[in-house]
Order: structure tokens, then C-alpha cells, then sequence
């Protein structure tokens, strides 16, 4: 009764019962797996904790990547923050700062929640929970707002892919970004139809993005394009609730998106076989990074 | 159209950084641990394609001893793998093998038992946390560990079968998947039942009372 495949038949369910996108995400997973709605929505919660601790972890911690390629670069700018001295405006920089802290905690092995992927776990975070803390939004409404990033999830993950070794990094961080755009919509009011047009402009806005990591490592450049969708994510919002219109209907992007994932040549789809990876520097990386690490007999 | 739960979309929570050679590995290790059934002493695990090439960065070999270790894929102690694993007296080793596999990332794990009794395990990371154990002791097998799964040794021969999914519905156990391997006709075989139900410690030793049954494993669901 409240399954979907595509967006308009989300909007379709979200009219025909009067509900929020979240409600009939809900609802679906009850009727599909036979949980109870109390234990999906603390499962979902604990989602959320997991979230906030990294966030908390990554601002302030010293963190150093299991390659030593990356880590502290959140706590660098969540210092700028504190001082008061960024250009883009507190909340902005904040954003960036978590989502960053949240996939540095991931490459230090630490515990995140791969939303929908670990190399794209900073994205949601980063957007929900710094814009929920300006507008003083419950746990309970940033759980919600969760339910409606995982339906955009959902929707994607049926018609296209979630996977950078498929569609590259518009396929990770650029799907991340879609779900936070339309989990900040329901989070501060916006309709049903606002939620799948954020999410639409959030993947206009990073189509083509390739996958290109140095040493096959989800860190350079994953990292800072986890902040760069987070920010998407609140300037998309920001176009659907202003009432703007992403002229090209939601289904239609996510088949874009999949469309050009396939012509994305091989060598960017998370093989570091291109991109950055193939630089002189990100070689010599790799090289580097792989004598180091001793091993484990 | 593949179905998705809500927590396969937004999860799993987990050690990252990398699902597929990170929590995948975790998994992967911590079946063959249930397999192996005995306390361990000494792994080897060989890595092949993906594995074999990246697994430092990717902490794939701290996630391996983690699962031989019985962690979970999102047990903060899985980065301290090592140093427990040390502890407890297990030795562990990283082969890196230049041949094909059926999957990038695949692994090995040669499992020496307390007892001296070795048991080679294959298997898949397959994306998203999820896996495929590929083979066990030189018998292909197939399955996920995504559900309650029995896991048995025994002949090859006529009526076994039927025992024990008489058993199954006997317990009023309905049966998701079933296949059956074998060395070569009357020789050993394995069978691999996934069930939509617990499988009561009662009906496993039923099972292991069948004539020809030599032993009988559950995994739990991970």
C-alpha cells in the first residue's frame, strides 16, 4: 500500500494519505519488514547518535587517517569557526566542518553510519545536524527528517545507483546530497513536491562529479566533496522552499544521473585509475602510503 | 526491481572507512569463525585482486582478525585488532596471492583450530557490507549469512535430505534457501539450509543424530 519506485509515486502517496515524505518512508519499511514503527523509528535514532558522535569526534579530536593521507582538517576549520573568522557565515562553515569531521572519523576507523555509503557519511550529517541546531529542531524532527533522506535513497538506489565504482562520485556524494537537500526541506516545513525538487537541484548541481580517489582511498579528494554536498544540499533547500523550480522532474535527473554514470569511463569510477589519482603526486602517494603501513604477522 | 530496507539505504553503522573492505571483511571473518566452531590459533588469510592490493589502506587486515575474533563490523575495539588478537595467543598472517578470484574482493582464511584441525574458508565482499562465502574445505558452497543458516557435513547418499528438512517442519522451520555440494557421488557433501526462523539448538542436535549426518553448524544472521 505504501511501497513506491519512483518520485512521483512517493508525491502520489504523500497526497493520497496526507503525509510527509518521512511518514510513508515509515509506513513502507513497517509493511515490507513486519517491525514495529516504535523499534524502525529508535533504529533510526540510533543512527542519529552515531552521527552526532562522529560530528563531536571529528571537530575535536586529532585524527589521523589509517594511511596517514589525511585527518585534523576538521578541527582546523572548526577553530576559524570559533574565532569567528570564516567568510562563508557560521552556519555555512559549520556544515562543511562536520561533514568533514564525520568522513575524517571514517578514514581513522572510526564508527559512522554509511548514509548511503561510508565515502559519502558526512554529507547528511553535516547538513541536518547544523541547520537543525540553528532552527533549535528536536531529535525527534531530525529522525524524521532521516526517513526522508532514506526515501530519495531508496528512489536512487532502485533507478540508478549509490555506487561511486558505478556512477562515479555523483552516484555517492551526489545522491548524499539529493537526500540531505530533501531531509532539510521537510525538516523546516516545506512540501512534499519542495523535498524531490531540492533533490533534484542537488544533483544538477554535481552531475559528471567523477570518482578519483588518491591510493584507492576514500580521503583525497572524498573528504572536502563531502562538505562541498552538504552546502549543495542547504543552497538547494533554499531554492525549493524559495519557491524556485528545478524545471526537469526529479525521476528524470535521477535517470540522467545513472545515464551519464555509465558513460563515465572506468578509469574515474573508484578505480584510482584517473583524476587525481593519476597525478604525479597522488602516485607517488600511493607508492609511499603502501611501502609504509607495516603488516600485521 | 530490487528491494531495499530502510537501513540498508541509510547504514549500516559501521568501522569505516570502507564498507565493502572494511565491515564486508569484519563479516567475512567472523562467519568463518562460526564455521570453524572451535577456538583458533593460527589464521592465514590470503588476499586476492582489490584485497591483496589495497587492504593496508583500507584496514581490511585489522577487520579480518576482528572477525576471527568474533567482532562485529561496527565494534570500536575492531582497529585494536592486532594487539587482541596478540593477546589471546592467535597468530595471524597476510598472503597476498597474484590468481584469480571469483570476486575483487575475495579472501582465503586457512583457520589452524586449537585441536590442529585446519579449515579453509573462501569468501566474497560484495559490496555495501554484504558477502558470499564461496567455499568451505574444498566444497563449493553459497550463501550470505543474512539469514539463520545450517550448515551441514555428511555422505552422499540417499534419505538425508529428507531427514533433515523433516526436522525443519517438525520445528515449523520454513526453509528460505537449500542447496546441496558434494566432493564427488557417496563421498562427503555439504548442505546449506537458510531459514526464515531461529533454528532451536534443540533441532540442530536432532540433525547431528541423523545417520550419516557427521556435523551440523548454525550461523546466526548478521
Amino acid at each position: 500500500m505504501y511501497q513506491f519506485n519512483h518520485g512521483y509515486e512517493l508525491l502520489e502517496l504523500t497526497k493520497k494519505f496526507n503525509l510527509p515524505i518521512s511518514q510513508i518512508v515509515v509506513l513502507a519499511e513497517q509493511e515490507k519488514t513486519g517491525e514495529g514503527l516504535d523499534t524502525i523509528f529508535q533504529k533510526m535514532r540510533n543512527n542519529l547518535k552515531v552521527m552526532r558522535e562522529a560530528i563531536n569526534k571529528g571537530l575535536n579530536e586529532d585524527l589521523k587517517s589509517v594511511s596517514g593521507l589525511s585527518g585534523g582538517d576538521a578541527k582546523k576549520l572548526y577553530k576559524r569557526i570559533i574565532i569567528g573568522n570564516t567568510l562563508s557565515c557560521e552556519t555555512m562553515a559549520k556544515a562543511a566542518a562536520s561533514a568533514l569531521a564525520v568522513t575524517e572519523v571514517n578514514a581513522s576507523m572510526g564508527k559512522i553510519v554509511a548514509a548511503p555509503t561510508a565515502g559519502s557519511s558526512g554529507v547528511i550529517p553535516g547538513a541536518l545536524i547544523t541547520v537543525a541546531r540553528k532552527f533549535g529542531k528536536s531529535d525527534d524532527d531530525m529522525t524524521r527528517a532521516l526517513f526522508t533522506a532514506t526515501g530519495i535513497g531508496i528512489i536512487i538506489a532502485k533507478n540508478a545507483t549509490l555506487s561511486g565504482a558505478e556512477g562515479g562520485c555523483q552516484a555517492e556524494v551526489g545522491s548524499a546530497s539529493a537526500m540531505a537537500a530533501a531531509a532539510l526541506v521537510e525538516l523546516m516545513g516545506g512540501t512534499p513536491e519542495q523535498c524531490l525538487t531540492a533533490a533534484s537541484f542537488a544533483i544538477m548541481n554535481l552531475l559528471g562529479l567523477v570518482c578519483d580517489p588518491v591510493a584507492g582511498l576514500v580521503e583525497i579528494p572524498c573528504e572536502k566533496r563531502n562538505a562541498l554536498g552538504a552546502l549543495n544540499a542547504m543552497i538547494c533547500a533554499d531554492f525549493a522552499i524559495a519557491g524556485m523550480d528545478s524545471v526537469i522532474p526529479f525521476d528524470e535527473v535521477v535517470e540522467a544521473m545513472y545515464k551519464v554514470g555509465k558513460t563515465i569511463p572506468c578509469a574515474l569510477r573508484e578505480t584510482a585509475e584517473g583524476g587525481l589519482a593519476k597525478t604525479p603526486t597522488g602516485i607517488r602517494l600511493k607508492k609511499k602510503i603502501f611501502e609504509k603501513v607495516e603488516r600485521g604477522d | 526491481m530490487r528491494e531495499y530496507s530502510v537501513f540498508d539505504i541509510m547504514g549500516p553503522v559501521m568501522i569505516g572507512p570502507s564498507s565493502s573492505h572494511t565491515a564486508g571483511a569484519a563479516r567475512l571473518a567472523k562467519i568463518a569463525r562460526e564455521i570453524v566452531e572451535e577456538d583458533i590459533s593460527e589464521v592465514e588469510f590470503v588476499l586476492y585482486e582489490s584485497f591483496a592490493r589495497t587492504y593496508r589502506g583500507h584496514g581490511t587486515d585489522k577487520a579480518l582478525v576482528a572477525g576471527i575474533l568474533g567482532f562485529d563490523p561496527d565494534d570500536e575495539k575492531l582497529p585494536h585488532s592486532f594487539e587482541i588478537a596478540r593477546q589471546q595467543g592467535i597468530k595471524f598472517k597476510f598472503t597476498e596471492s597474484d590468481e584469480e578470484s571469483p570476486h575483487p574482493n575475495t579472501v582465503r582464511m586457512i583457520i589452524t583450530g586449537k585441536s590442529g584441525q585446519k579449515n579453509s574458508i573462501l569468501g566474497c565482499s560484495i559490496g555495501g557490507g554484504n558477502v558470499l562465502l564461496k567455499e568451505i574445505n574444498g566444497i563449493e558452497v553459497e550463501f550470505t549469512g543474512e539469514y539463520e543458516t545450517l550448515i551441514t557435513n555428511h555422505i552422499d547418499r540417499p534419505g538425508i535430505v529428507a531427514n533433515v528438512t523433516k526436522i525443519f517442519a517438525d520445528y515449523k522451520i520454513n526453509i528460505a534457501f537449500m542447496r546441496v555440494y558434494r566432493h564427488s557421488k557417496g563421498d562427503k557433501a555439504i548442505m546449506v539450509i537458510e531459514s526464515d526462523q531461529k533454528i532451536p539448538d534443540a533441532a540442530k542436535e536432532n540433525i547431528k543424530n541423523i545417520d550419516g549426518i557427521l556435523n551440523a553448524i548454525i550461523i546466526n544472521p548478521m
